[in-house]
């Protein structure tokens, strides 16, 4: 079972982090078929947000068809976003904690380092398109 | 749509002065409503009219459905956590279940004795010994163990440090989920009910100034920003809550139902924080656009 937190600073709303986690918890194989998601009483519980942006969040993943929801039960996993470049993240995730000691070692801060992921990342996807 | 809490111009003096004016609300059952407005506009006032502990001067409240406290049977669908989160000092925690079991015929004792064990705290305790985080998380045990069908608080987080007020409204969320519990509470802080609350409303000099369901206050209110502008110039469905005009800009908060379409405009969502606080600077003002608060920079 996956457990939610909201990053309060990121402007993003509760509804979208909630989407969000759960997406990304698809995509990476936190997640798969059949696992549970947390109950609406769990999650207002830990994170003391209003219980309709929950289920306002559930109903969109159902609605995306990713979660059914079985009535008295909860909700359910329908579908992984997870594909075959699974089995390529361990070494992916291997080199870039590779890299990103070699940039503290030169001295980078968190700040450059987001800095510099993010602007490189963005001049490579121009180039694919 | 069942209204948990209905009133037709409501209005409390205390002697000359007016605490609460012509207020009008209409809060649906099922919600958990948020009551903000600054110390001294009218907040414990609206609240005590709420649950019988004051008579209006003149106008109608029902919660439920009943004129409060008419009968016992509406006093046990009402639950009340005054301000401060009160406690007797020199009774145990145990005494307080006692007393709430004695007091209320819907008493749930099982679930007051959980939530007791649940938080780590002793039964055996005297209350005046608790933290101030412990005692609110003891009066919302009271409140919910009545099990109410609609629970009211008042100001149950202002004194609590960061933590303590997490704990509380984590509490209060769970409980509310549980027992399906329409909610009501008031804060002089936005911050602490932003992300709690679905229904949002403001109380400012004895009035109310705004009231709605969050999701359709936030997506009906816009930022605005673009050349400097004429106000009397706008689209007629724009209703102007604030403007500010520099010599080259003007930023307006904008309330219409229909999307802004003219793209010298620049339009930007806006928070509830910020919402609250521009319909609180307006207060002395009737949100109509001739008498709109502009200020000159």
């Amino acid at each position: 079972m996956i457990e939610f937190h909201l990053d309060s600073r990121s402007g993003v709303s509760p509804y979208l982090q909630l989407i969000q986690q759960v997406r990304q918890g698809l995509r990476l194989g936190m997640l798969a078929e059949g696992d549970q998601l947390p109950t609406v009483k769990d999650v207002v519980g830990s994170l003391a947000i209003n219980p309709n942006t929950v289920l306002k969040a559930y109903r969109e993943l159902e609605y995306q068809g990713l979660v059914a929801a079985r009535p008295g039960v909860g909700t359910f996993v329908t579908k992984t976003l997870a594909d075959d470049t699974i089995a390529a993240h361990a070494g992916l995730r291997t080199d870039l904690e590779k890299w990103l000691a070699k940039a503290r070692r030169a001295g980078l801060d968190d700040e450059s380092i987001e800095a510099l992921l993010l602007t490189t990342f963005r001049a490579t996807t121009k180039e694919a398109v | 749509m069942t209204v948990a809490l209905q009133s037709r111009a409501l209005t409390k003096r205390y002697g000359r002065r007016q605490a609460l004016a012509d207020c009008e609300l209409s809060v649906p059952a099922g919600r958990i409503a948020g009551l903000v407005g600054p110390n001294g506009a009218g907040k414990t006032t609206l609240l005590h009219l709420a649950v019988g502990l004051l008579a209006p001067t003149s106008g109608t409240i029902e919660v439920l459905g009943e004129s409060p406290a008419s009968s016992p049977a509406q006093l046990a669908r009402v639950g009340f956590v005054a301000q401060d989160t009160p406690a007797y000092a020199r009774l145990s925690i145990a005494d307080h279940l006692k007393l709430g079991a004695r007091m209320n015929p819907g008493w749930d004792d099982q679930l007051a004795r959980r939530r007791i064990s649940d938080l780590h705290l002793d039964p055996r305790q005297k209350a005046g010994k608790l933290s101030g985080g412990q005692r609110a998380q003891l009066a919302l045990t009271l409140g919910i163990a009545k099990r109410p069908e609609f629970l009211i608080l008042d100001e149950p987080v202002a004194s609590l440090d960061p933590l303590a007020r997490r704990e509380f409204l984590q509490g209060l969320m769970a409980a509310a989920v549980d027992q399906e519990l329409t909610v009501l509470i008031s804060s002089h802080l936005v911050a602490d009910l932003e992300r709690v609350c679905d229904y949002l409303i403001v109380l400012q000099d004895s009035r109310v100034q705004l009231a709605g369901d969050v999701d359709g206050l936030l997506s009906t209110h816009r930022l605005l920003s673009g050349p400097r502008c004429d106000t009397a110039q706008l689209p007629p469905a724009w209703q102007v809550i604030s403007a500010s005009h520099t010599d080259r800009q003007s930023t307006l908060l904008v309330r219409s139902s229909e999307p802004v379409s003219d793209a010298s405009w620049s339009v930007a969502e806006i928070s509830m924080e910020d919402l609250v606080l521009a319909y609180m600077s307006n207060a002395t003002v009737a949100p109509s656009r001739d008498r709109t608060l502009e200020v000159q920079r």
